[in-house]
């Protein structure tokens, strides 16, 4: 018997076909890891799953029969409850209220027993190792304990199904353990459970199955026992060699261009973040391209957002062509040389409403005025120079940024970059979502740069590309270097091996 | 390498229950200062007023704040709650003055008129405003301040553009609102029952946790199964019902429905109310706060009045400098709280 | 992907160009029906008079347009006019110059106050600027001692009442700062940066735009903007009353921004729609009134007008 699963299911959205003729299969008792990067489809099939979306083609089937939610509270009064990442309960409310909201124990008068609700919201709380005051506001509780409530609750409500999205994410290894004992007891009480997640070691600690997912397909589904490693990780990140020989390789000529001897260009010392980055430390010299390789949540974007100064650091230093970059905030990381090509071009890099030109102006503005005023026509020169040198296709340089396709946009905020006159460009995934031309032609520009003396910092989840594109590649995990891949350890193989290293990452550094 | 204990992925057990307890400790405290803050206040203002007006001391004073308070009190009540949904109303102060000027015209048919009729109206338009904020996602502030300028309208026009100043006609309903029980005015007996009611409805039932919820992070509570629409509603027409009842007890008590009352009772709502420990984001506040609130600014005013040659006008003034200092001291308390 | 051609007058290509150009289509509409049905309208004095009344109004919806620009409000300019209004009688004695430059300072603090809330302290708009939208008034009466006081200087009336080739002195200033302001965004690096940030704040950081001062400066600038518009009130009716300058000008200000055509999700000014907007509300008020429809009337239509315009600007979040 099943219990819950989707069957050849399909969803597009303009332009893209975020799910591709997929089927997953999930088990009573079953603890069913969802695997796959940024873009692969994980979180449109837990949206069909929850009925946030609704399926352009194939069927759900819930214990057997087929199935139609037609929003998440159906799907939710079905007995299927999600976990996310950032916990969906509120903050300022009292863990107990959270726990109980919408279904508070009445007195005999009809008003709410707070009594029994803390007492009881105490009693079930401490099953799942949460000691800490039920009166409390959640929002002032560790994430880990946040996220214990919001499992807690969602048993609560019979769950039969227990989505959990990157559920330790936030959790100290205390913490991982107690949910790994709630999740046994769950699977004893024969709920079902899906296990969204990059971690590896957790992963094979606790699921049984798997499902990898890349590019709206299913890679690959079965026994987690029965796959290896690193098999499971090249089947995450590598192209297929399908795919390979029908698109070409990359537009990275794949030589190197780093000047060995030179001083380096930007030195990033102990960068150190809370949870996320942990003595964090790398060297980029001048004409070189250095790849930041990882999983999703290794803290790649994390890194070059400090670097750039838009993200808090405790402590760090990062030094740019020998000088110390003195105030962490971005206005002084674009003043010594340092430009940041974030991670979401949508929520952070293109302003869609304004026109190519002022997009690529942006940065450089008092460059371009005299008293204030601005002075068109060097727009116009800058504007033009790079729009030729990147080939953006835009019917005019006054044409909404927002109206371009991706790759142009992704040309566009190069354009802003480069018209700063940085001395290091830190990329993160420069090519996402845009079309294999337009991949190539960004691709063949970083070689470009880096060979004209710029240091390129490169984080591309595309094993492919970042290791045709470095020259050597810094490989995280969970916030920390585990490795650093140099000369003929650059290599899919090494990267993936690398990454895939089993345990221990938390008891040797 | 990293050589210390603390930073490092692996925190030692007993180094996070002592965080833990502090961070308890530290929560319990500021907690405690953002719900009591005004309670204090007002302790420490009225321990200096007592002490420096005699006439502070007395208990017809103390009748006189109360009396005063009474439609502010109500007007604020129904204020808490929508502002603990993350909303505002800023049309309060017209449908007060229209509630006024209704129940005054309805008189004519009675005590029971005179009651439902300012309810009927400005249960309306409240009704309007929680509909249009719930449904279209409109901002509440310029859906009421366009409240506001209707209900104004609407009063102007029922009352011949606000020449008529129409008489109670019930004796019943002047008697309401001049007569006392145990030498306190009905009025006053009115409003405190109502704000227990309050108290009550807001803490101890279904309903007033989904308000909280629904200030707290609407998209959550949506996730929760919390009907939040029909909650936003149901606050703007509390708000609106309240705000003609005020209106109502005043007429009663004045014996007429007055045009030309100073509009800013809308304001004085809302300082009440952020000043009773209310976050204007939502999420966060008790009646219990808005009643020390009420309560401070009216004894303020009191106090204002005793000096007699000082301008009444620094009411104002003072409202919206303590709301000023409370917000940003609520903004960084509440910083202090979180973990992350 | 390709996309099919769409037919010029689709539904959906009127809605996007409705909220930005519609203004225009309905001032030509209104003007058009109270030339033919409403007497005198084209007579010099009933424009003078339309102006006159109109200039406080685009003058304060400028510096609205400006902060909404930033994805912000400002609630106090009201209040603003007030302190203006206050400070003015004071200082008259010291010169026309030194009780304008005190009432310009003036608008310059509450418009540092409001800033810092927002930009620093990190305060959402509406929060910060509600402090001097509750006691901003309060003060200005408290300050001009509670009474009206007239004013009877002849060079500052001058600037309220006095004419210039034929055209009030209070239009020529207020046509004036519409140029200065359509400049500033146009063809200021201080212009194209508060766009910028209003369009999309995260990555003007991350572009290292100072963010932080853009937004003080224009929360500043707003606020001076309703000085001066408290000053003309001031030397228009030649009175100063505190408890009356400037009451609920916010909500027409606002209603002028939004029914110009400038988004209230930031990122785009239009400074002639905003003048437009003010017009024409203006123009709606006045054939309300001249075809005899009582005060009260022209209030409720008011209200509704708003709520439509604000209803229809806010369906083009298309985020």
């Amino acid at each position: 018997m099943t219990l819950l699963e989707v069957v050849g299911v399909s969803k597009v959205f303009p332009g893209v076909r975020a799910l591709d003729d997929v089927s997953f299969t999930l088990a009573p008792g079953e603890v069913h890891a969802l695997v796959g990067e940024n873009g692969a489809g994980k979180s449109t099939l837990i949206k069909v799953l929850t009925g946030v979306y609704q399926p352009d083609g194939g069927e759900l089937r819930y214990q057997e029969e087929p199935t139609k939610f037609d929003s998440p509270m159906d799907a939710q009064r079905a007995g299927i409850s999600t976990i996310y990442q950032e916990v969906n309960l509120i903050p300022l409310m009292s863990v107990a209220h959270n726990l109980f909201l919408g279904r508070e124990p009445r007195t005999a008068f009809g008003l709410l027993d707070e009594q029994r609700m803390n007492r009881e919201a105490a009693e079930i709380l401490s099953r799942y190792g949460v000691t800490a005051d039920v009166r409390r506001q959640l929002g002032t509780m560790a994430l880990g304990a946040q996220q214990m409530v919001a499992l807690a609750r969602a048993v609560m409500i019979d769950a039969k199904v227990v989505i959990m999205d990157e559920p330790t994410s936030s959790l100290e290894p205390r913490e991982v353990e107690t949910l790994f004992g709630v999740i046994r007891d769950l699977h004893a009480q024969g709920i079902g459970i899906i296990y969204v997640s990059h971690r590896l070691d957790e992963l094979y600690q606790i699921c049984d199955a798997v499902t990898i997912l890349r590019d709206g397909q299913v890679v690959h589904t079965g026994k987690l026992a029965d796959l290896e490693r690193i098999k499971l990780v090249s089947l995450m990140l590598g192209r297929d060699m399908s795919a390979v020989r029908r698109e070409g390789f990359t537009g990275f000529s794949g030589q190197m261009t780093g000047d060995a001897e030179a001083p380096p260009v930007l030195r990033v010392t102990d960068l150190n973040s809370r949870r996320k980055l942990h003595d964090i430390s790398f060297d980029v010299r001048p004409g070189e391209v250095v790849g930041l390789g990882g999983l999703l949540g290794a803290g790649r974007s994390e890194t070059i957002k400090a670097i750039g100064g838009a993200y808090p650091l405790d402590s760090g230093d990062v030094q740019v062509d020998g000088k110390d970059l003195k105030r962490p905030t971005t206005v002084a990381a674009v003043k010594a040389g340092i430009a940041v090509q974030p991670e979401d071009r949508k929520a952070e890099g293109i302003v869609a409403g304004l026109s190519v030109r002022e997009n690529i102006a942006l940065a450089v503005l008092p460059k371009m005025a005299r008293f204030g005023l601005v002075s068109d026509r060097k727009i116009d020169k800058i504007v033009d120079k790079y729009m030729k040198r990147l080939q953006i296709k835009a019917s005019s340089p006054n044409q909404r940024v927002g109206d371009l396709s991706g790759g142009n946009q992704q040309k566009v905020l190069l354009a802003r970059l480069l018209a700063t006159d940085p001395k290091v460009l830190l990329l993160d995934e420069p090519t996402r979502g845009i079309d294999v031309g337009a991949k190539a032609e960004v691709q063949s520009l970083i070689d470009e740069l880096a060979s004209e003396g710029l240091g390129v910092v490169l984080v591309s989840s595309d094993a492919e590309e970042l290791i045709e594109g470095a020259d050597r590649v810094v490989v995280l995990r969970d916030g920390v270097v585990v490795g650093i891949l140099t000369d003929t350890r650059v290599t899919t193989e090494a990267l993936l091996e690398t990454i895939a290293s089993s345990g221990g990452h938390r008891d040797d550094h | 390498m990293s050589q210390q204990v603390v930073t490092g992925p692996e925190v030692p057990a007993a180094v996070v229950q002592a965080d833990l307890r502090r961070a308890e400790r530290t929560d319990r405290i500021v907690g405690t200062i953002q719900r009591q803050g005004a309670l204090a206040v007002l302790i420490v203002i009225v321990i200096i007023a007592a002490a420096s007006f005699p006439n502070f001391r007395s208990y017809d004073n103390a009748a006189t704040i109360l009396i005063a308070a009474a439609p502010p009190m109500l007007i604020a009540l129904g204020m808490t709650f929508v502002i603990i949904t993350g909303g505002i109303d800023l049309s309060v102060g017209s449908l007060y003055v229209l509630g006024g000027v209704v129940s005054a015209y309805a008189s004519q048919w009675g005590l029971i008129a005179a009651f439902i009729a300012p309810l009927l109206v400005c249960g309306t338009i409240g009704l309007i405003n929680g509909l249009l904020i719930a449904y279209t996602r409109m901002a509440p502030f310029i859906v009421t301040l366009a409240a506001l300028l209707g209900a104004r309208g609407l009063m102007r026009a029922i009352s011949s553009e606000g020449s008529e100043t129409y008489l109670v006609k019930s004796s019943a309903f002047r008697s309401f609102g001049n007569g006392s029980w145990l030498d306190i005015g009905y009025p006053v007996w009115l409003v405190a029952v109502l704000v227990l009611l309050g108290i009550l409805l807001l803490a101890r039932t279904r309903f007033g946790h989904a308000v909280y919820a629904v200030g707290g992070s609407q998209d959550a509570a949506s996730l929760m199964g919390i009907a939040v629409r029909r909650t936003q509603v149901t606050v703007y027409i509390m708000s609106g019902l309240l705000a003609g009842l005020a209106g109502a007890i005043n007429a009663a008590k004045l014996g007429s429905g007055v045009t030309v009352l100073g509009s800013g009772m809308e304001l004085d709502a809302i300082a009440a109310v952020v000043i009773g420990g209310t976050l204007l984001t939502g999420g966060a506040g008790t009646v219990a706060g808005t009643i020390a609130g009420v309560l401070l600014l009216g004894v303020i005013q009191n106090m204002i009045n005793q000096i007699g040659n000082v301008q009444s006008n620094w009411q104002q003034v003072i409202s919206g400098a303590f709301l000023a200092v409370v917000v940003v001291a609520q903004t960084y308390l509440a910083r202090m709280r979180r973990v992350t | 992907m390709t996309t099919t051609e769409a037919p010029v007058f689709s539904l959906p290509k009127i809605k996007n160009w409705l909220p930005a150009y519609g203004v225009y289509v309905a001032i030509l509409l209104l003007v058009l029906y109270n030339v033919l049905f409403t007497e005198n309208f084209l007579a010099w004095s009933n424009i003078r008079i339309q102006l006159i009344q109109v200039a406080p109004i685009v003058i304060v919806a400028l510096g609205m347009a400006l902060v909404i620009g930033t994805e912000g409000i400002d609630l106090s300019v009201g209040s603003v006019m007030a302190l203006a209004a206050a400070f003015i009688p004071l200082y008259l004695g010291y010169g026309v110059l030194a009780a304008i430059i005190v009432s310009l300072i003036a608008g310059v603090v509450v418009g540092l106050i409001n800033g810092v809330l927002v930009a620093k302290v990190g305060l959402q708009p509406i929060v910060a600027t509600l402090a001097l939208f509750v006691g901003g008034r309060g003060l200005a009466i408290v300050i001009s001692g509670g009474q009206l006081k007239d004013v009877r200087n002849e060079d500052f009336i001058y600037l309220g009442s006095g004419d210039f080739l034929r055209l009030p002195v209070l239009v020529w200033i207020a046509a004036l700062l519409v140029l200065v302001i359509a400049f500033v965004v146009r063809r200021t690096v201080f212009g194209r940066r508060l766009l910028a940030i209003g369009g999309n704040r995260p990555a003007s950081e991350l572009a290292g735009l100072p963010v932080q001062r853009v937004l003080i400066t224009v929360y500043i600038v707003c606020s001076v903007l309703a000085s001066i518009a408290g000053i003309l009130a001031v030397a228009r009716i030649q009175s100063s009353d505190a408890s009356a300058v400037g009451l609920l000008i916010e909500l027409s200000a606002i209603t002028a921004v939004v029914v110009g055509g400038t988004p209230l999700t930031g990122g785009k000014v239009r400074v002639l729609g905003t003048v437009a907007g003010a017009l024409l509300m203006q123009l709606v008020i006045a054939t309300m009134i001249k075809h005899n429809l009582q005060p009260s009337t022209t209030e409720m239509v008011q209200a509704v007008i708003i709520l439509v315009a604000v209803y229809v600007a806010r369906e083009r979040r298309s985020r």
